[in-house]
């Protein structure tokens, strides 16, 4: 089977890139932390083997998540992988997040400690049963060795280690010192057969406090003598403070400071309503610079210029331009897709305390060691004198993955006395995101006497975002990421596909958005398939049939939900299903949605199916929840995601100019996972990447329409 | 400013206008209540006030007088409370969990309300509350569990 390029979710291509150019060594995977790999000396109040676990004389087993929580239930499995293992109950342990490191906590896949691109399971499915394994054969031959015991006499169970012949058993607790003393396994054995723990659709260890108001996310940090702040930066992109008033400012009960930066103010004080308050009376002068007059269409207008550019070839496969040539009809549709913003519920969120020489940080991060490095470079520090705690996060999707609102935060404590909490208002979350940018796609399709494609012609314009932000993802001019998944997972006997590299103007950050390339790539590819199989008369369903791989699991996945999602079945009139599938992040997924229209030609969804095949699903519970909020993710940028610029600035600014799907909006999601033993793919982002395509091939079921940009026309959708 | 939150009397020393959330978070540390808005858009900082629920983002403290406050911290107070926190775990409604503090809260004074709500009424209660993780389908499940769960005697005639 041919190799599944999908870019920020790696192929094993782009993987071998990565691992050769970045990170050296792939099969150490996950660095345990080298300071601690041979364990303590004799007398150490914990073992702690690696930098996953810690077990304590009480036998209190604390875990090192190198992984951010953002919702996606990596501490719950970070604590699944590492307790079966290690013998003991998820519900057991401690978890906490590891602080930003790079050097420890490295993700295999990414080749730093990052969180994101649907891989924190993949990456730590056998560094964290490792790391909870050579932590239990330490245990159990501390106990034989207190015994004069063979260790292979010996096992472990529930907490303690056990020599059945003797009768013999010890909690983990009482073998602290004696297995600190012991070395560290380098290649410990996993368990083989039935597993314990992993594939349980155990509750997460998170929830509890998630529910009674006890968990602590970035913006909950509470510190001795902490002041609060409020902050906007310049509103057009790349514009800079000429000049700002602080009287009102500082008139304002609580205030105590106004903060300049070069492009920002921020108002210091000593709660955030008097922080928000005060900033809101100043009148700040700003320099807009270069983008004074950049707009939403001159944005688009470029893409589309840069449309008719030939551009770098990312991929091809047989005589493409011959095979065009030969073809009997073609078939040729330009898609254009809007820029969007993260909108995470959670605003971003910073505390920091610069002290002479040295900074710590605060927030919810999903590259904590890239922030510390940022924020040592911005102050002229050393990475060593930069701490940077990570906390829960509410909402990543991406946003995260940046770090210049934590280099904010630091350089606006640079000039506090004590610690400062830099909390960005909804508007200012809005306008200063790092964007999803504007991506359009030609694709042309050379067609046989049957309809089926004989030549697939896909030309991408988008921002090179791996240039920067994962040099392992770009390559020879091209990013992985937006050229990954261009023609889907069907089997083509021709193809090209070419990338003609549009930034953004400078000043404007766009970054990675929850499913990635894959969030276009898969909309556009699904729309052409789909729209391809209507004009040759023929089932969208039956038509990817013949153009997958027989026997390979998307044909699997996409079979199942046409059947579980009544495919086929009568509806109404002005009913319709539509249908798209996905092999990404190392998962398959198909989805089956249907789509009511009523007089006026609006639409509800008022239900999907969804069919996943992840591999082994670590936790079951975890993935339903995944794929049903991508789907949600995913139905809100379809409906409604579209941020435009005019004047240089983001136009939208809280969520009644970008609405997001609610209660009432939301379809009915009906999840079901494959059983399968391979390897666990990334559930995060592929829910998110069909949905578009499903909704809006039910529309052209419906219609006879096809839409070729997104969102949808508002008028389209029906009022909540 | 006094204050009565979660049973006990406070002293704010801020302007009366300061949106209630403020003092909750900031003064008082009650950070269960989350910031998601700022404009009542989001639900997120949902409390009871005088029994109500209302949007802490857009209420000044200076207008709560003598109503009782009650937070997230306090929910459990309550047999309502207490059957939602159970539904929310048994359903695994909660993925990053930011929003949930509000649509605890939100639920809370539905079922107080009507005790057994159906999806028009889930839908009319709920839909001010957004979640980005898109747990909607299992609030609304949770709610079903917490109503049928909840003792009759708790239930408000």
């Amino acid at each position: 089977m041919k190799p599944v390029v999908t870019g920020f979710s790696p192929s094993r291509r782009a993987l071998l890139a990565v691992a050769a150019g970045v990170i050296g060594e792939l099969a150490v995977g996950f660095r345990l932390s080298g300071d601690t790999a041979v364990a303590q000396t004799a007398g150490a109040p914990t073992f702690q083997p690696n930098g996953v676990v810690r077990i304590d004389r009480g036998g209190v087993v604390t875990l090192i998540s190198p992984y951010a929580e953002m919702g996606q239930g990596a501490l719950m499995s970070v604590a699944m992988l590492v307790a079966e293992e290690l013998e003991i109950e998820p519900s057991d342990v401690r978890i906490e997040h590891a602080i930003g490191d790079n050097a420890r906590y490295v993700s295999p896949l990414l080749g730093e400690q990052i969180t994101g691109g649907s891989l924190s399971l993949r990456g730590a499915w056998k560094p964290m049963r490792q790391a909870g394994a050579a932590a239990r054969v330490m245990l159990v031959e501390a106990a034989a060795h207190t015994w004069s015991v063979p260790a292979a006499a010996c096992h472990a169970e529930a907490g303690h280690v056990l020599h059945p012949a003797s009768g013999r058993r010890v909690a983990y607790g009482a073998l602290v010192e004696v297995a600190s003393t012991l070395e560290v396994p380098q290649d410990p054995p996993l368990k083989t057969g039935t597993l314990r723990v992993v594939g349980k659709a155990l509750a997460r260890i998170d929830s509890p406090s998630k529910v009674d108001g006890s968990a602590i996310f970035g913006i909950d940090v509470r510190l001795p003598g902490l002041r609060y702040a409020s902050v906007m930066a310049c509103p057009v992109f790349g514009g800079s403070l000429r000049r700002v008033d602080h009287a009102p400012a500082l008139a304002v009960r609580g205030v105590r400071q106004v903060v300049e930066l070069p492009n920002a103010i921020a108002v210091v004080a000593d709660h955030t309503g008097a922080a928000r308050k005060g900033l809101a009376a100043l009148k700040p002068e700003w320099s807009d610079g270069a983008n004074a007059s950049l707009d939403t269409a001159a944005l688009v207008s470029t893409c589309d210029t840069a449309l008719e550019t030939q551009g770098l070839i990312a991929e091809t496969k047989g005589e493409p331009a011959r095979a065009m040539g030969g073809a009997k009809a073609t078939y040729e549709a330009v898609f254009r897709l809007p820029m969007l913003a993260h909108a995470a519920l959670e605003p971003l969120s910073c505390t920091a305390h610069v002290r002479p020489g040295s900074c710590e940080i605060w927030a919810g991060s999903q590259a904590p060691g890239r922030a510390r490095n940022e924020v040592a470079l911005a102050l002229g520090l050393s990475a060593e004198a930069v701490r940077v705690n990570n906390l829960l996060i509410g909402g990543g999707f991406g946003r995260r993955l940046q770090s210049e609102w934590i280099t904010q935060a630091a350089l606006i404590a640079r000039q506090v006395d004590g610690p400062v909490k830099v909390t960005w208002s909804r508007e200012e979350d809005m306008r200063q995101s790092s964007y999803r940018f504007h991506n359009h796609s030609r694709v042309k399709v050379g067609l046989d006497d049957r309809g089926m494609p004989a030549s697939w012609d896909h030309r991408i314009v988008g921002p090179a975002v791996m240039a920067w932000f994962l040099p392992g993802y770009f390559r020879n001019g091209i990013d992985l990421d937006v050229t990954g998944g261009a023609y889907g997972p069907y089997v083509l006997p021709s193809l090209s596909v070419d990338f003609v590299r549009n930034d953004p103007p400078s000043g404007l950050l766009v970054g990675n958005w929850r499913g990635v390339g894959d969030t276009r790539n898969g909309f556009i590819v699904e729309s052409v398939i789909d729209e391809l199989a209507h004009r040759a008369g023929r089932d969208p369903v039956d038509y990817r049939r013949a153009l997958l791989e027989p026997g390979s699991r998307i044909l699997a996945v996409l079979d199942r939900a046409a059947m579980e999602g009544g495919w086929g079945n009568a509806l109404p009139r002005n009913s319709g299903r539509g249908v798209a599938i996905l092999s990404a992040f190392g998962s398959h997924i198909a989805l089956v949605s249907q789509v009511d229209m009523d007089e006026q030609g609006r639409i509800r969804v008022p239900r999907m199916t969804c069919v996943v095949d992840c591999g082994r699903a670590v936790n079951p519970s975890i993935v339903r929840q995944q794929i049903e909020g991508g789907i949600i993710f995913g139905l809100s940028a379809a409906l409604f995601g579209k941020i435009t610029v005019r004047d240089g600035q983001v136009e939208q600014s809280n969520f009644h100019d970008y609405p997001v799907v609610r209660m009432n909006e939301s379809p009915a999601i009906e999840v079901i996972i494959m059983d399968s033993v391979e390897e666990p793919g990334g559930v995060g982002e592929p829910g998110t990447a069909v949905v578009a395509p499903a909704v809006l091939n039910a529309i052209r079921s419906i219609t006879g329409k096809r839409l070729l940009s997104l969102p949808l026309d508002p008028t389209m959708v029906q009022p909540a | 400013m006094l204050i009565q939150v979660n049973g006990t009397k406070r002293e704010a020393d801020v302007d009366p206008d300061t949106p209630l959330l403020w003092v909750l978070r900031d003064v008082f540390g009650l950070t269960g209540t989350k910031f998601g808005c700022g404009i009542a858009m989001c639900g997120a900082c949902t409390v009871h006030v005088g029994g109500q629920p209302r949007r802490a983002c857009v209420t000044p403290v200076g207008d709560i007088g003598e109503q009782p406050i009650v937070t997230i911290e306090a929910l459990s107070g309550s047999a309502t409370g207490q059957a939602l926190q159970k539904a929310w775990l048994s359903t695994d409604v909660v993925q990053c969990g930011y929003c949930q503090s509000g649509q605890l809260m939100q639920a809370a004074a539905l079922l107080d309300a009507k005790p057994a709500p159906d999806d028009a009424d889930i839908d009319a209660a709920m839909s001010g509350n957004i979640c980005r993780c898109g747990t909607y389908g299992r609030i609304r499940a949770a709610i079903k569990q917490a109503a049928v769960d909840l003792p009759p005697s708790a239930k408000a005639p």
